[in-house]
């Protein structure tokens, strides 16, 4: 294993370290949050940062601390099953298009290019206002956003080690192409995959962030950062923290995956 | 020679260039009988490795079989269809490779790697077919085999790595193993072992062989027949002894020539002037003509037969009396 080289290396540490101090926040959420994410107070509305409201509150003098951790919940659940969605079907897609060649993979690739050829957040828009809003079809939409970006690395994968000696033998040993694709071609290819993953997570977070912000993502009560970005918008001047707190906070969610994904290219991908 | 039990008549194979096909193999027939070690020597690009190949059914997706038949125990591979052929590979049929380093997966046990072969073919359970990996590490001269199964291919040296993958290709008790240049990425001293090993088993398990390999002492080691190819076409078959003593055809004679020896010391060795012709320029006559030192008019003219030249020993050579 090469967790020695992944711990010595600074994207990773600093990555998985915001990582985790949000996935300490978000099992904290599950148990405990200093007021209700939806609690109202109308005599605290668009307090500033104090120690009754850390981040103070927004315009319905909700707490923003609590509506923050209550929001990671639905941030690594979007990301985790847009992801899952996406890593299914373009590893399936990817998989069979690489490994059988010719027509089949034309066809495949084909669409799959068409598909990139529309701006992914164009994409989960359209399906959203014709599925309709909300946290369901807001993960369905990322997850078919996501599919081309895998299927196309698995393919490339594929193309390179259907070729390798291994591979060879294993036809000759009558393995199947089930069997050759799954326990001899995958495992090989699955570090471009792993780093694809963490890219794509931060991915997703974004897009169901601007999603949300245009309205068409979670719908209120339910706390979703990027629609408490767009709802902390005419207060910028009044709340400046608002909008600033918010927007860190999916930053540092961003940036703690690109890291990740980056420390983890640096390790396993260096062909050097 | 036994009762045969694979048999090639004729074979051509085809690779499809744009609209043209270039003959690769052509008037391929032999045999093999049960238990024999049969050898096929030649230089590269000349189709050993083609040969073998289709046998297995595995032949690059450009080249075709466009003519002749190879039967294994009367059975046609040629007309399997895809199911039936990767029945035979692997069960009947299996392939050791040149490089044992690139033919294992790099991220799978290698004792699971063999009992994959026993999974897939002798319809035992899993922990049976660890057994039977086990006991088939043990016969193959590996050492603490219970840690070894676990271990990964990077952990091993190129000879363990070797018989690694005869393991893999005997656990089956197939009736044919093709050993494709078995030992050329080993070193000697290895290499020696690997074919005593080879030798061992075929003894053993009454696996006949084709042993594919361009060093001809390598096959004098092991082999009870050999076939010497050139450009695609078979030049002459004997029994090893008398092919290595008697060579009949120029190009085997050249071969044995230019082999280094005790008594060739302080010589400059002898080469075959001239290079096997590629696949696109081919022409007509007998294919070594090019090359031959003693080729005459009809040598350019005409593609010679497969003639008799002693008992069990044909040669495909205008010169050679029939």
């Amino acid at each position: 294993m090469k967790w020695k080289q992944l711990v010595r290396n600074k994207p990773f540490v600093i990555g998985a370290s915001l990582i985790g101090l949000l996935l300490m926040l978000m099992v904290m959420s599950l148990f405990y949050t200093p007021y209700g994410p939806n609690e109202m107070n109308t005599a605290m509305r668009l307090a500033h940062p104090q120690p009754s409201h850390w981040w103070g509150t927004d315009n319905f003098g909700r707490d923003i601390f609590s509506r923050i951790v209550e929001g990671t919940q639905t941030a690594f659940l979007i990301g985790v099953s847009s992801v899952a969605i996406g890593l299914f079907f373009g590893l399936f897609i990817g998989a069979i298009a690489g490994y059988r060649g010719g027509w089949t993979d034309e066809v495949l690739m084909r669409l799959m290019d068409a598909k990139l050829a529309f701006p992914g957040i164009l994409l989960a828009i359209m399906l959203v206002s014709v599925f309709g809003p909300g946290l369901g079809n807001t993960i369905v939409a990322l997850g078919l956003m996501s599919i081309p970006a895998f299927a196309r690395i698995a393919r490339s994968g594929f193309i390179q080690y259907k070729e390798f000696n291994f591979v060879k033998a294993a036809v000759a040993r009558g393995a199947g192409a089930t069997r050759i694709i799954v326990h001899h071609i995958l495992p090989n290819i699955a570090s471009p995959i792993i780093v694809a993953a963490s890219l794509r997570f931060s991915g997703s977070i974004l897009a169901e962030a601007g999603l949300s912000y245009l309205g068409l993502g979670v719908q209120p009560p339910d706390p979703s950062w990027g629609r408490m970005l767009s709802e902390a918008q005419p207060f910028i001047v009044n709340a400046p923290w608002y909008v600033l707190i918010t927007g860190s906070v999916i930053t540092v969610m961003v940036l703690g995956f690109n890291l990740l994904g980056d420390g983890i290219r640096d390790v396993y991908d260096n062909k050097s | 020679m036994t009762n045969s039990l694979l048999e090639m008549r004729d074979l051509e194979v085809a690779f499809t260039l744009g609209k043209q096909d270039y003959p690769a193999l052509q008037q391929m027939t032999f045999q093999i009988g049960e238990k024999e070690t049969v050898g096929i020597v030649g230089e590269s690009g000349c189709g050993k490795s083609l040969t073998s190949l289709s046998i297995m059914g595995l032949l690059p997706g450009t080249a075709k079989i466009t003519k002749g038949e190879i039967r294994l125990d009367g059975k046609s591979l040629v007309t399997s269809s895809a199911q039936q052929w990767s029945g035979v590979r692997g069960k009947d049929i299996t392939m050791i490779f040149q490089d044992p380093m690139t033919a294992l997966n790099p991220l799978m046990p290698v004792g699971k790697q063999i009992a994959e072969m026993a999974l897939l073919h002798l319809g035992v359970s899993r922990k049976e077919a660890r057994q039977l990996a086990l006991d088939m590490m043990a016969k193959v001269g590996l050492s603490r085999v219970d840690r070894l199964y676990g271990d990964y291919p990077h952990q091993l040296s190129g000879g363990m790595m070797q018989r690694i993958m005869i393991a893999m290709a005997l656990i089956c008790q197939p009736k044919l193993l093709i050993a494709d240049e078995p030992t050329t990425a080993l070193d000697v001293t290895i290499q020696a072992q690997i074919l005593n090993l080879l030798r061992d088993m075929n003894h053993s398990t009454g696996t006949a062989m084709l042993f594919i390999s361009h060093d001809l002492g390598v096959i004098r080691e092991v082999c009870d027949r050999v076939i010497v190819m050139y450009a695609g076409y078979m030049v002459e078959e004997a029994p090893v002894e008398e092919l290595l003593d008697h060579p009949r055809h120029p190009y085997t004679a050249g071969l044995l020539q230019s082999l280094p020896g005790a008594d060739k010391r302080g010589r400059i060795l002898y080469t075959i002037p001239g290079r096997v012709p590629p696949l696109t320029g081919r022409r007509t006559g007998c294919p070594f003509a090019g090359r031959c030192p003693s080729a005459t008019a009809i040598c350019a003219a005409e593609v010679p037969q497969m003639k008799k030249a002693g008992e069990q020993h044909l040669v495909r050579c205008h010169l050679v009396a029939g």
